[in-house]
This record gives C-alpha cells, sequence and structure tokens, in this order.
C-alpha cells in the first residue's frame, strides 16, 4: 500500500465522521495548548523573578541579619541561643577594612509621611550611602544622589522618586527644596530616574536618605542589611568568610547574621522556576495522555463499528500490517493535527496574553513546543496502537457477517 | 484446480460441536460454473469462507492450484486472496465514504498499484458491469443492482482466477438478479473459475455443476 493511499484512506474515514474527529483534535489540542500555556507562564515568571536581580549590580553580597540554620538538629534551645542582634552602621563600618571590597550600602527601610508646601503623603523611606546606586545600578534624572554621604557622614540630604516628586512639588522645581519627613528635613538633591522597583518597593515612589538620618528617624539602631559589592567575582568567597569572622567578633562570638551571595540567590531562584516550568509541563502533558486515552477509546468503539468494513478488506486482500497501518495512521493523523492546532492556539494566546499584560513577559519555551508535540505523537502512538492490533486481529469471517 | 480432501470444519459452541462442515472431499475444475445449494445452516457459506481462505479447515486438505494451503501463513493467504480469488456478497460490503470507483480500486490500492493504472483498470472493470457514468457515485446513490455491480467489478478488477459469490442476489429483486446472473456467467465464459452459493433452484439448474449440501455433508453432486 503506498502511503498516500494510506494517507487518504485513514483521510476519508476522519471526514466521514466530523463530530467525532472535531472532539478528538479539541482535545489533542487542549493538551498541546496547557503545555505552552503552563510554561510560558513558568518562563515567564522565572524571567521576571531573575531580571529584578540582573538589573543589580555584579558580584554583591548581602549581609542580613539572623543565622539562617539549614543544618539539621535545631532545637529550641539553638533557637534562643541565635536571637539575633542588632547589625548597625558601625558594623558596616568595620567591613571596610577588608581587601577586596569595592562598595559597602548598609540598607534601613521604613514608612513616613513626607511634606512639602502644605502637601502631604506617606512614603517609604530608604536609608543608604551613595555606595547604593552602585549596587544597584540605578540612574538618575538629574542631580546628585546623596552628595557627600558617606557611612559616618550624614548631611541632610535626599532624593525623590518621580511620582514623590510630581505630587508634592507638582511644577515647581524640587531640586533644592527642602523636604519635610518625618520630624527631620533634608534638601533634596536629585530625582531617581530608574523605574522598577527595589526590595519590592516602587522607585518612582521613594525618598532615599543617609543611612544615620534614616535610623534616627525610625529611632532604632538596627539595618534591614548590608550590601557588600566586591571587584572580583572570584573574592568573594573569602570576603563572605571575612564579613562572618569580623561581625562574629563584634558580636561576642555569636554568629548571628547570614551572608547570601546574590548569584548564588538567583541561580536558586533560576533553578527554582525551572523545575516549576517543568512540573507545569509535566501536569499539561498529563492532559494530552487523557487527550491519548480518549482515542483509543473512541478508535475501539470505531473498530467494532466498522467491523464488516474490515472484513472485506481482509476478503479483498488486505494484509493484518495493512489494517493495523491504516488504523494507526487514523490516530498519528488525529494526535498530530491535534498538537499542531494547539500549538497554533497556545502561541496566539501567548500573544494575546503579553499584549494584555505587557510588564509581564510570556516566554513559550521552544523545547515545551517540541516535547508537547511529540508527547501527542507518541500518546496518538501508543494509544492507537491497542484499536489497530484488535483491527488487524479481526476472524474475517466474523467481521463480515458483524454490523455494517 | 482446486481439490478438498476430507475437509471438515468444526465449530465448538459451549460443549457442543456444530461440524459445519463434515468430511468433505471435492474436486473443482478450472473454469467450471458449480453451483452449492442446501437448506440454511447446511454449511455452504463456510464452504465458500475455506475456498477462498477467509477461513481455515479444522482438519483435511484445500489444494489450490497445486499448493497445499494448510501450510500457508495469514500473509501468504491474504496475498493469494489478493491476486487469485474474487468475492462477492449478499450484502455488497461497499465502502460507504468511497466512490463506485474508488470502491473498485481498493484491491489495487492495497496491492500497491499506482494511480494511474488503478484508474485504467478501475474504468475498464465499471466499463464490463456497464457503470462507467456512475464511477463518481457513491454507494447511497446507487440502486442494488447497481451496487452489486459495482462489487463485482472490485472483484474481478485484479483479474483472479476464481470468482466466489455467496447468495449475491439475495438482496436483489428478480430483475435485477437476473442482470447480475447474467453478468458473472459472462465472467465464467471469458475464463473466471466461478462458485455460486444459491437458495434459487432455476438459477443452480443454469450451472455447469450443482453440488447439495446437508448437514456439512455433500449429499448431491450432479453434472447439468
Ligand atoms: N462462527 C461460528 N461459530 C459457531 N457455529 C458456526 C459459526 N459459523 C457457522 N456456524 C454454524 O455452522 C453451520 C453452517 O453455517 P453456514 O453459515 O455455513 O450455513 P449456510 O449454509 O451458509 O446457511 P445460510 O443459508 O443460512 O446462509 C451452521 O449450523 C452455523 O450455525
Ligand atoms: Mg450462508
Amino acid at each position: 500500500m503506498r502511503f498516500y493511499d494510506l494517507i487518504f484512506l485513514a483521510f476519508s474515514t476522519l471526514v466521514r465522521y466530523p463530530l467525532r474527529t472535531l472532539m478528538l483534535l479539541i482535545a489533542t489540542s487542549i493538551g498541546v495548548m496547557a503545555v505552552i500555556l503552563l510554561t510560558a507562564v513558568g518562563e515567564g515568571a522565572r524571567d521576571y523573578i531573575t531580571g529584578q536581580f540582573k538589573d543589580m549590580g555584579t558580584n554583591l553580597l548581602f549581609v542580613v541579619p539572623g543565622k539562617n540554620e539549614t543544618s539539621g538538629g535545631m532545637g529550641p534551645v539553638d533557637l534562643a541561643g541565635v536571637a539575633p542582634r542588632d547589625l548597625t552602621v558601625e558594623d558596616a563600618i568595620s567591613l571596610r577594612r577588608i581587601e577586596g571590597v569595592k562598595n559597602i550600602a548598609p540598607i534601613v527601610i521604613g514608612e513616613t509621611p513626607a511634606q512639602f508646601n502644605g502637601l502631604e503623603r506617606s512614603v517609604p523611606i530608604i536609608g543608604t550611602t551613595p555606595s547604593f546606586l552602585a549596587v544597584r545600578n540605578w540612574e538618575m534624572e538629574v542631580g546628585n544622589f546623596l552628595p557627600g554621604v558617606t557611612l559616618d557622614r550624614s548631611p541632610p540630604v535626599c532624593v525623590i522618586g518621580k511620582e514623590v516628586e510630581s505630587e508634592l512639588f507638582g511644577k515647581n522645581n524640587a531640586i533644592g527644596q527642602w523636604l519635610r519627613v518625618g520630624d527631620r528635613r533634608c534638601r533634596v538633591t536629585g530625582i531617581i530616574g530608574t523605574e522598577g522597583r527595589a526590595i519590592g518597593i516602587d522607585t518612582q515612589k521613594i525618598v532615599v536618605m543617609p543611612v544615620s538620618l534614616a535610623t534616627a528617624l525610625f529611632n532604632r539602631p538596627s539595618l534591614f542589611r548590608i550590601a557588600v559589592q566586591a571587584s572580583n567575582t572570584w573574592e568573594m568567597d573569602q570576603i563572605k568568610k571575612d564579613i562572618i569572622r569580623i561581625i562574629k567578633k563584634r558580636h561576642q562570638g555569636k554568629e548571628d547574621i547570614t551572608v547570601i551571595r546574590q548569584d548564588a540567590v538567583m541561580q536558586s531562584f533560576d533553578n527554582i522556576f525551572n523545575v516549576l516550568t517543568m512540573a507545569l509541563a509535566s501536569i499539561a502533558s498529563i492532559s494530552l495522555f487523557v487527550a491519548g486515552i480518549l482515542i483509543m477509546n473512541v478508535m475501539l468503539v470505531a473498530v467494532s463499528q466498522r467491523q464488516s468494513e474490515i472484513g472485506l478488506l481482509k476478503a479483498i486482500g488486505a494484509k493484518n500490517k495493512q489494517i493495523s497501518y491504516l488504523f494507526m495512521t487514523e490516530a498519528i493523523i488525529l494526535s498530530g493535527t491535534g498538537a499542531i492546532l494547539g500549538l497554533v492556539f497556545g502561541h496566539t494566546i501567548t500573544q494575546v496574553l503579553k499584549l494584555a499584560f505587557p510588564t509581564f513577559n510570556f516566554l513559550p519555551p521552544l523545547w515545551a513546543s517540541f516535547v508537547s508535540i511529540i508527547v501527542a505523537l507518541v500518546s496518538g502512538i501508543v494509544f492507537g496502537l491497542l484499536p489497530a492490533r484488535r483491527a488487524s486481529k479481526l476472524d474475517p469471517v466474523i467481521a463480515l457477517s458483524g454490523n455494517k | 484446480m482446486i481439490q478438498l480432501e476430507n475437509l471438515c470444519r468444526h465449530f465448538e459452541v459451549g460443549n457442543q460441536i456444530v461440524r459445519a462442515l463434515d468430511e468433505v472431499t471435492l474436486e473443482i475444475n478450472k473454469k467450471e460454473y458449480l453451483s452449492i445449494m442446501g437448506v440454511s445452516g447446511s454449511g455452504k457459506s463456510t464452504l465458500l469462507n475455506i475456498l477462498g481462505l477467509l477461513d481455515t479447515p479444522t482438519s483435511g486438505d484445500y489444494v489450490l492450484s497445486g499448493i497445499n494451503t494448510s501450510k500457508m501463513n495469514d500473509d501468504e493467504m491474504a496475498h493469494i486472496r489478493s491476486t487469485k480469488i474474487g468475492f462477492i456478497f449478499q450484502s455488497f460490503h461497499l465502502i460507504p465514504r468511497l466512490t463506485a470507483a474508488e470502491n473498485v480500486e481498493i484491491p489495487m490500492v492495497l496491492s500497491g498499484l499506482n494511480s494511474k493504472e488503478r484508474k485504467e483498470r478501475a474504468d475498464n472493470a465499471l466499463a464490463r458491469v456497464s457503470l462507467t457514468d456512475r464511477a463518481d457515485h457513491r454507494p447511497e446513490q446507487l440502486s442494488g443492482g447497481q451496487r452489486q455491480r459495482v462489487a463485482i467489478a472490485r472483484s474481478i478488477v485484479m483479474e483472479p482466477d476464481v470468482l466466489l459469490a455467496d447468495e449475491p442476489t439475495g438482496n436483489l429483486d428478480s430483475a435485477s438478479s437476473k442482470e447480475i446472473i447474467k453478468l458473472i456467467e459472462e465472467l465464467n465464459k471469458g475464463g473466471l473459475t466461478l462458485m455460486l452459493v444459491t437458495h434459487d433452484v432455476e438459477m443452480g439448474s443454469r450451472s455447469d455443476r450443482l453440488i447439495e449440501l446437508l448437514d456439512g455433508k455433500i449429499i448431491n453432486d450432479k453434472k447439468n
């Protein structure tokens, strides 16, 4: 039997039962579509999260108060023993003597009302030093980022986000104006140009001030964390050890801090989201197998419905293999066409979603398209085997006397 | 060309054994026109199915053109059915979604002929059953007699040696029946060995030879 004839015969059957064919196509295409859409969401989420990290500077270490014990055996005694001491500006200053450290940016966060000329709004505050600009890779729209501020010097200056500028200053020039923040005053020296989020805060809505001004404003000495930027990647592990050693010494020998490598965090997020995308893809693949089982069921019914036709084909000389090819071809055409439809729908819907949610980058990975097509075809073949076998093994005499 | 030697076909139904064919010995010559008659359940169809290699005997030998068929596997039997044997049935067995011409082409499709040759041969076969103008009609658009003529065209398109017809006129009125019988008798005159199962005594008497079955045994075998 020629390949073209096989396709034609299988196709003629599929066209003959349009409703049945349509249902099976929908089942398969939904499976493939689910794989495309779910992996697009998974990859989009990964892209979004890792993008947040990539916006930051390189070679970053974060010093966070509290010991993050990951080894086992943590009893209540241990818990009590590691109650963290505050991380202070003095701790940050002590890190300056570590070799290979390029920037140190202590970070304090809080929220307080800001006032100008009778207008008031509540703003998130970040207290830090000029190093923060390099650590975060921020750009200034105009002006300078905390000029004259160091770890030990805190002149009353601040920079503000664009939204703070437009709401409090309106058409006035904000630069050089005195902004009232809580019970303090600071002079605006610049506007942050970068749009986006940092530590979960919208940069357009914030006020950034010297770290000591912020600790005084919130009346608590503890830092949220210290960002340390190394000159080189290979020095980071040594710097991490040095940080722990120095802080431990300052905290009466208690190791009550955790030092996180930014690249390690990013890597683990990357891994988590890879696993997530894979998990989503496998869940969606289940629906492909369900579609395969559906194809098998319908084909089994078709075999008994078409008994007399199978008997006739045998009577006029069809070999068992040819009968089985015929049914396999039907199953493969169904699953293959369904898969292609699913791809088209899936990619169309991701494009529509991209238009609807421009901030979120839906990225259906290339492998998802390949894998879903292959899984669809394989399930078509696997689940087509049983009906095809049953058809080819039919006794022609019984089949011929069967229903027509 | 056909020899049956002590041929038995038994069916087990529950604890009972049905002897559909019981020690049948029969020789059929090339180009012979043979009618098979007998009451319902006497084994006529069973005999025809075994002759057509659709069924295999429980015991005994069936030699076709000098080859003992008992040693053949499924594929070899399929090949013989495809090239040497033509079948016609009471219920036509046309594939409803295909046109008359496509139905006639099916045996050639299965044996892998190219479409040009198929078209030529199908046209010829349809001309021989006078259905050239109905080539593109589907079975549901044809009368019973026309459908059987399509089936006949399909059965001869591979130029077989033997034509097996199991009550081919059973579903037809008497006018169409006459037409069909005339057609297959012409094919027999053209050189085809013809075996016809019928309930019609008059039809049976037209053949060269008539055998009668009862309970799976040949009880009568006479030349006309
Ligand atoms: N698959 C089967 N299983 C069991 N018994 C069968 C089977 N096929 C045929 N038989 C029995 O074998 C006997 C002969 O059947 P067969 O179909 O050959 O009769 P027939 O002469 O063609 O009858 P009819 O004129 O009604 O077509 C019957 O008794 C039938 O019941
Ligand atoms: Mg019968």
